[in-house]
């Protein structure tokens, strides 16, 4: 195996490198080249000298971590993490759960209309998420809202509005988690199933004790990706804020971000900021993974 | 063959030294440059959110084939400044930027915008004092030409207030009277709203009142957003919104437009260009609505804050400088280009002779014969003030604050200690000279 390899190596001399090279020059280009940028921004800062008016009033200098610890130790920051914590455990269950639940139950025999009912549930992912946060704004207004007529919640109250923006996360999350789930089963061979049914097992017995441990993985990484998302939340609050006064300028960190860069013209703080939540972005997700991996893949 | 590719290779060479050339010849740093006339036609993009606006530039197109501007549509607003400081950092910002009053001491402190003074001298006579004011901030530089004002009024429901018996409010306590009154004539109603979203309508009134949010004292900035004028504004707004007099949703939301369009809403503190959005948003409302002076706080003055307002300003990194100023110089002083600004438009003109060209009502005002008279006795009373540089932080803290102090029916004046405190923090954090 391994001599095979080498050999071919050294045949194929630079070949592999010109099929790599796209991917890497467009890597370099949008992913390396912003990532090292927003470093060295965030270790600078701009300096003003007396009213800030006139020419050359304003050079921007080097400030070290100075940024980092103002970005870890504002309150407001872990005040919103702890908001998109509430807000991504609900949407992680809630979504996860639902698309657990349609693709076993699109994958079951008995189902009809099980074409129509998987675009239905998909079509929500096609609705990009202003769209659907706008959508979903009107729905959940006093007076234009149908739900409202019939439901006596302010629905972007206090107490309401985290439940009203994983809704438009929910509806709009589903069917993709669902049809990756999906695709899943599809290609558990069926001779499985039949095992199972001449052993006395039950659809959801099948459901439970054969079609779940085969879809573990899958499972896995669609959690993942959810976890991603929702630390990366920001549409629906920041479409959504215009009609309430419950949502923050800094409601979740990501929206804390685009206020210090755009909003206060701050580029510096949130290139720190921005640093901060990729960090902790890759503990979680990567501590998920860490915690998860015996169990669904075998390794140790 | 070789010759041959050597000349074309040369005669490359050649058109790109020369283009350097042309190119260098229209560095901005470099006056006597600056006066030579362009070789081609010179090419100037412009962003503005006034509708129509290309209309108006094309008319400037066809009589100057040598300076072309184009029209790129924006949003306006707080996205438009933004967008507009993020791509003069970026190095290529338009020629031409529409900018709202309060915008500009951001844009100045970006060194984003060119000064215009040397260009300019001709056009200061058109404008008054108090409008010429906000583009020099109070300094010897000209950093935009005035294209817009807003100055406040009173919109209310003409037939509400017969229908419910209600008075024009002369004063802010007879408003407040007012407010309870309409509510006990109809709990459906209210007589208007304190909007948390719109720190733009706040200074207004807090001008109005006489405050003084930031003013230049020598070589130092001193904030005062929670001066006793503006304490006594959120006060005022904050004690109706609790005892629920008043309504505490913002404005510019489908609700909003909704309870303007269904008359639960009776009055609108706005500003002059309220009949578009009226208009727009309340198509019912058409001859129903009219102005009045907005109240005042003692009886048998008459006074008014700005709400907005816009100028058109040059950016640092334009490298045509020279041809952009005699844009908008022609734009907002030029009798054709403020009648098309009016009629297209729909502005306000800033130009004192622009106000003369306001003859007809708007048409959602037909019942109003004398909109436009009205509009220029209580402009006349309009007090604005000095900007201050962190103007987008100020307005977001605003925001944050005031969303809260409504939702909580908390003490207004609460939210305005955190906007002065965020507002100092900041400048503090750039290097500011700040004087207690």
């Amino acid at each position: 195996m391994t001599s095979r390899r080498s050999g071919g190596a050294r045949t194929a001399g630079a070949v592999p490198y010109l099929f790599l090279a796209p991917a890497m020059v467009l890597f370099t280009l949008f992913m390396a080249v912003p990532i090292v940028y927003t470093a060295y921004l965030s270790l600078r800062r701009t300096k003003v000298s007396g009213l800030g008016l006139g020419k050359n009033s304003r050079t921007e200098i080097f400030v070290g971590l100075d940024n980092y610890a103002a970005a870890v130790t504002d309150g407001e920051l872990w005040a919103g993490w702890l908001r998109v914590l509430g807000y991504g455990l609900l949407v992680l269950a809630v979504m996860l759960g639902l698309a657990l639940l349609f693709a076993l139950l699109l994958d079951s025999a008995h189902v009809r209309l099980a074409r129509f009912s998987r675009i239905a549930v998909f079509l929500p992912y096609a609705v990009p998420g202003v769209a659907a946060s706008l959508l979903w704004g009107f729905l959940y207004l006093p007076s234009l809202s149908p739900i409202r007529q019939v439901l006596d919640i302010d629905l972007l109250g206090t107490g309401a509005v985290t439940f009203s923006m994983a809704n438009v996360a929910v509806w709009g999350g589903v069917g993709f988690n669902m049809l990756v789930l999906y695709t899943n089963l599809r290609a558990v061979p069926r001779t499985y199933y039949e095992a199972a049914r001449i052993d006395g097992a039950g659809e959801i017995q099948i459901a439970l004790r054969i079609k779940i441990p085969i879809m573990l993985p899958a499972i896995i990484l669609t959690t993942v990706f959810s976890i991603i998302a929702t630390i990366q939340v920001f549409t629906e609050p920041t479409t959504l804020r215009p009609l309430t006064n419950t949502i923050s300028s800094t409601w979740s960190p990501l929206m804390k971000v685009y206020r210090d860069a755009f909003v206060t013209g701050d580029l510096y703080s949130a290139a720190a900021t921005s640093i901060v939540i990729a960090a902790i972005s890759l503990v979680l997700s990567f501590g998920f993974l860490r915690i998860v991996r015996n169990r669904a893949f075998g390794e140790g | 063959m070789q010759r041959k590719r050597l000349a074309v290779a040369a005669a490359a060479m050649a058109a790109t030294l020369a283009a350097g050339c042309s190119g260098a010849s229209q560095e901005p740093s470099s006056q006597a440059a600056q006066n030579s006339a362009p070789a081609g036609p010179v090419k100037l993009t412009y962003w503005s959110w006034v509708p129509n606006m290309d209309k108006i530039a094309a008319v400037w197109n066809q009589a100057h084939p040598d300076i072309q501007v184009t029209i790129s549509k924006q949003a306006g607003g707080d996205d438009a400044a933004a967008k507009f400081l993020t791509a003069a950092k970026a190095g290529n910002p338009p020629d031409l930027v529409q900018a709202e009053y309060q915008m500009l001491p951001s844009f100045v402190a970006a060194d984003a915008l060119a000064d215009l003074k040397n260009d300019v001298s001709q056009a200061k006579g058109k404008f008054s004092e108090g409008i010429w004011g906000l583009v020099t901030l109070g300094t010897d530089a000209v950093y935009a030409l005035p294209q817009d004002s807003g100055p406040m009024m009173l919109y209310y429901r003409q037939d509400l207030f017969k229908k419910y018996g209600i008075e024009v409010p002369k004063t802010w306590d007879e408003y407040a009277e007012a407010a309870r009154a309409a509510r006990k004539k109809d709990p459906e109603v209210f007589l208007g709203t304190f909007s948390s979203k719109d720190p733009g309508s706040f200074v207004g009134l807090a001008q109005q009142a006489g405050a003084q949010w930031w003013s230049i004292s020598g070589e130092a900035w001193k904030v005062g957003i929670n001066d006793d004028a503006t304490k006594k504004v959120a006060d005022y707004w904050g004690g109706l919104v609790k005892e629920g007099a008043i309504d505490g949703q913002p404005y510019f939301t489908p609700e909003w437009n909704k309870a303007l369009n269904d008359g639960k809403l009776l009055t609108w503190p706005s500003a002059v260009w309220g009949p578009g959005v009226l208009s727009g948003n309340a198509p019912n409302g058409k001859g129903k609505w009219a102005i009045a002076p907005l109240p005042q706080w003692n009886a048998g003055e008459n006074l008014s804050g700005f709400w907005g307002g816009s100028s058109t300003a040059v950016a640092e990194k334009s490298p045509n400088k020279a041809a952009a100023v005699q844009f908008a110089t022609w734009l907002n002083t030029d009798p054709e280009a403020l009648g098309l600004l009016v009629k297209e438009g729909a502005v306000y003109p800033a130009s004192t002779k622009g106000g003369g060209l306001l003859g007809e009502a708007p048409d959602y005002f037909s019942n109003q014969a004398d909109f436009w008279q009205q509009a220029a006795a209580i402009s006349a009373g309009a007090r604005g003030f000095t900007f201050g540089p962190n103007v987008n932080v100020t307005y977001n803290a605003f925001k944050d604050a005031f969303d809260k102090a409504v939702h909580d029916k908390s003490v207004f004046s609460d939210a305005l200690q955190a906007m002065q405190e965020t507002t100092v923090a900041d400048m503090q954090k750039s290097g500011f000279q700040l004087v207690q």
